[in-house]
């Protein structure tokens, strides 16, 4: 059955996680920026039906991503799955109470056409865009310092720390630069599915600030990894075809370590790169009105970001702050190699499907959202 | 950990998932039925199932976005809130989700948008395609999750391992053709077919007692009687008491639900009602129906019925083995290599699980006194007035439902349902009741699995995160408040757009002529 061997597929899950978290970005991505946007890059109801449904049609399947993470998580990483939710517990309510409103929002506005009804659900769709994103960017932020969390000798974790203890100035700028860059694909996104007119412009502007936000922020956070006192690596233990128990392993805080992978490969800095150009290429498509460069550079940014957090941790996933011996890396924390194989064999057949399908019902619903359109058209929100 | 975690999460995960079910089988339901609505309206061509497809769509849409929403608490619940047991078992529980998100819901929800943008730019054909697939994906998605849940209640292809300290999979055909799973399956979804059909019937039901929408409300009567009718009869015949008599645990959910404190000579008589008495250990009057449960129980005239007590006395020689596997575990931590050890495990390790029970009142299972285990063994009864009660309340609006789609649809075939104000109260009023009894079927499949979270191989009380009373109190609040908000604001909607209708009031509507020849279903 296992045709692969099981550090092979450790490494593959580990690069579909990222496959996961950046196909969210990507798609999902852009809806919670123009959420996030809603309130500010469009003013009267009118060009906020426009805005909203530039991703109405689409964003309940882009919002499988954010679901499909977590079910894979608890396939292939149970370790990362049982750790990081328990440890992040407000903060993932939180993100739920958020992501609910979402649905409901856009559902639900368009269903009674009085003002105070529809300011209300568009403050909720802000929220349910706003607070993901930044909760996002702040767990990632934590996932970077270490999580205060130990495992017993049952593997059952502990979590340490509390839920303003989230909130460090690192995590926060993490935090802003996820803000940033889904608003930066939310924008280019609105710039380039509703007509020309006042959201347009908005959105522009918007996205002119968020490019030179991601920009600032993102390399800021690269400085703070080089010169702060941020990192783990191995000491002993690592076994890539051993079972999975963390306890096995054993790591240490070591400032510096997450340039370490750069230093070895340094091909590898084509990522972060990629994070910095596809901002700047995303201001420049801004600037002179090509709404496909744009896009295309808020999307390539967003995939250069993520991939730089896993290049950097590489091959941790959750590294432990107050007790280093029980973080979590791609060798130990994985499931059984029958799980990650049948797991992986449902991935190669329904992946491409996905794909498939997600550009088909993009291609349906093809063209600018124009008011013309929303006011005559009984299905549109 | 802090005392009250384990109750506390527990009923943060019933009140969630109940509610959660409030929406997820009229989703079930009524996507299949809006698929063959659409159908007749592609092969007959006839305006009035387009305006009956896009209505009760419409009504589709208000419900769907709520199952989506709590669904998403669902996911990440088992993480936030059952850490341990998400660890111990995350080898095999975790895959039919993720495979739920990559086969099913990923399609449901990519269609869903395009079923309801997307009407004037498919054809009819086109269109009623990603109708079918929303369907399809709504129901695979149901597949999968009670594969998972089917996996709780009978965790079969799966050993422990004590390197990693928790079960992995040894068999995963196994866990997909787990019997128990699939007749959970057939019994949701033909559940989620029954409340989609109540609700077309009595929304019909209403229009026609007020005299609106005439034709509208007659053709979706006739769709909901013969759909109801199917699936009512398919809810009670395949239930899944079937699966009742595979394992010690589903035995004992049998026994309670029965209340049969002790086994009796086969084939066994089924308890239609009676006073179960938890002190006593025996049911008081009770009225019996020869030879019946064994019949459903066992397939059988010849096989018994266990009881409670019979069922505890195994139990109790579980614990006594299942503490032999918990110290070859603890050995095992220590030295890996310790082949005697090993063995010892490998003798015992079917019932490791018994011996965490006593981790409730003694720290280390090995220090348990004989007393301790008998106690402990008791504990395996679920609540035996509640299983019994429960079972019976949703077994009869069971077959109440099958009484009312029959008399629908004989009314329907005889063309009758035109004039029947009688019925058409009855319908009104039964709206409540198959979400009752889903809830109700809930409480027994969950609550009758206790004290395990996964069967015989985790205790309920074991499978918690750490977490504090104050984060627990503070997500139950927030919870209650967002889902009762929504909830009102839910049914006010709903009872708006059903108020309203298919038309807006300025249009006229279309003049009803003659009945034409109305399909019964496609």
């Amino acid at each position: 059955m296992n045709f692969l061997d099981l550090e092979t597929l450790r490494v593959l899950w580990w690069l579909l996680l990222g496959v996961l978290l950046i196909g969210f970005a990507l798609t999902d991505g852009y809806d919670l920026g123009v959420a996030a946007l809603l309130p500010f890059v469009a003013r009267t109801d009118l060009e906020r039906r426009v805005a909203i449904n530039s991703v109405a049609p689409n964003w309940e399947g882009h919002q499988v991503w954010f679901i499909l993470g977590g079910g894979a998580i608890f396939a292939a990483w149970p370790f990362v799955y049982a750790v990081s939710f328990s440890g992040f517990y407000l903060a993932m309510f939180l993100v739920l109470s958020a992501l609910i409103l979402r649905p409901v929002g856009f559902k639900y506005r368009s269903k009674r056409p009085d003002a105070a009804w529809r300011s209300r659900w568009d403050w909720a769709l802000f929220v349910g865009g706003f607070v993901p994103a930044l909760v996002f960017g702040v767990a990632v932020g934590n996932v970077l310092l270490g999580l205060p969390f130990h495992l017993d000798s049952d593997l059952r974790s502990f979590y340490d720390g509390s839920f303003l203890g989230l909130f460090t100035p690192f995590a926060l700028l993490s935090g802003l630069v996820s803000v940033a860059m889904l608003v930066l694909h939310g924008s280019t996104w609105l710039a380039l599915k509703v007509e020309p007119g006042p959201v347009q412009a908005r959105a522009r502007r918007f996205g002119t600030v968020a490019a030179l936000a991601s920009l600032v922020l993102y390399a800021l956070g690269g400085a703070w990894l080089a010169l702060g006192s941020i990192g783990y690596r191995i000491v002993s233990g690592a076994d890539p075809m051993g079972a999975s128990n963390p306890l096995r392993t054993t790591s240490e805080a070591a400032p510096g370590a997450w340039l370490a992978n750069y230093a070895a490969h340094p091909l590898l800095w084509i990522v972060p790169t990629l994070g910095l150009l596809g901002a700047a290429a995303a201001l420049v498509g801004i600037r002179r009105k090509s709404e496909g460069l744009a896009f295309i550079g808020s999307g390539l940014s967003a995939i250069g970001i993520i991939g730089s957090v896993g290049v950097s941790m590489f091959p941790f996933i959750v590294p432990s702050s107050t007790d280093p011996r029980s973080s979590l890396t791609v060798w130990n924390a994985s499931s059984t190699g029958h799980t990650l194989t049948i797991m992986l064999v449902c991935t190669v057949v329904f992946l491409p499907l996905i794909l498939g399908y997600t550009t088909w019902a993009l291609r349906v619903m093809r063209g600018r959202v124009t008011s013309a359109e929303i006011n005559i058209n009984p299905d549109r929100y | 950990m802090e005392s009250g975690i384990v109750d506390l999460s527990r009923l943060q995960f019933a009140l969630t998932a109940l509610y959660h079910f409030l929406f997820v089988p009229l989703t079930l339901g009524l996507s299949v039925m809006l698929v063959i609505m659409e159908a007749i309206y592609v092969m007959t061509d006839r305006p009035v199932w387009r305006d009956i497809t896009r209505f009760w769509a419409k009504l589709f849409g208000i419900n769907f976005v709520l199952g989506v929403a709590t669904g998403l608490t669902m996911e990440f619940q088992f993480g936030t809130n059952w850490s341990y047991f998400s660890h111990y078992v995350g080898d095999i529980f975790g895959a039919p989700l993720a495979i739920e998100g990559l086969m099913a819901f990923f399609l449901e929800a990519t269609m869903v948008g395009v079923m309801f943008f997307a009407w004037d730019r498919l054809s009819k054909v086109g269109h009623l395609a990603v109708t079918f697939l929303v369907a399809l994906g709504t129901n695979l998605s149901a597949l999968w999750i009670l594969v998972a849940n089917g996996w709780m209640q009978n965790p079969t292809g799966a050993t422990f391992n004590p390197e990693t300290m928790r079960m992995e999979v040894s068999d995963f055909g196994a866990v997909l053709m787990n019997p128990i799973a699939q007749a959970k399956f057939v019994h949701t979804v033909s559940a989620g077919y029954v409340i989609a059909s109540v609700f077309v019937l009595g929304i019909s039901a209403w229009y026609l007692l007020r005299g609106r929408f005439v034709p509208i409300a007659t053709r979706s009567m006739t769709v909901a009687a013969a759909f109801g009718l199917a699936a009512s009869l398919s809810v009670v015949v395949l239930g899944d008491e079937s699966g009742y008599a595979l394992t010690d645990n589903q035995k004992m959910k049998l026994a309670a639900i029965e209340a049969a404190w002790h086994t009796a000579p086969a084939p066994a008589g089924i308890t239609l009602i009676g006073l179960p008495d938890i002190a006593a250990r025996e049911t008081r009057y009770k009225v019996e129906i020869p030879w019946v449960l064994g019949l459903i129980a066992t397939r059988s005239l010849d096989k018994e019925v266990e009881g409670m007590s019979e069922l505890v006395l195994k139990a109790q020689e579980r614990i006594a083995s299942g503490v032999l596997a918990y110290d070859a575990v603890e050995q095992l931590k220590a030295t890996p290599a310790d082949m005697p050890a090993r063995a010892k495990f490998e003798a015992h390790k079917r019932d490791l699980g018994y011996a965490l029970l006593l981790k409730r009142v003694v720290a280390d299972p090995r220090q348990a006194t004989p007393q301790q285990i008998a106690a402990t063994a008791w504990d395996t009864v679920p609540n035996v007035p509640l299983m019994f009660w429960a079972f019976r309340a949703m077994a009869l609006i069971g077959f109440a439902m099958i009484a009312m789609f029959a008399t629908a649809f004989i009314l329907c075939s005889l063309r009758r349902h035109a004039r029947s104000r009688w019925f058409w109260r009855l319908a009104v009023f039964a709206l409540p009741l198959p979400w009752l009894a889903a809830e109700l079927g809930w409480v027994v499949a969950e609550m009758g699995r206790q004290p395990w979270a996964i069967d015989g191989v985790l205790p309920t009380f074991l499978a918690t995160s750490s977490l504090t009373r104050a984060e627990l109190w503070t997500t139950l609040v927030g919870f209650t408040a967002l889902y009762g908000s929504l909830a009102v604001i839910e049914v006010r909607l709903m009872i708006a757009a059903i108020a309203h209708g298919p038309y807006d009031p300025v249009d006229p509507q279309p003049a009803p002529g003659a009945l034409p020849a109305t399909p019964m279903a496609a």
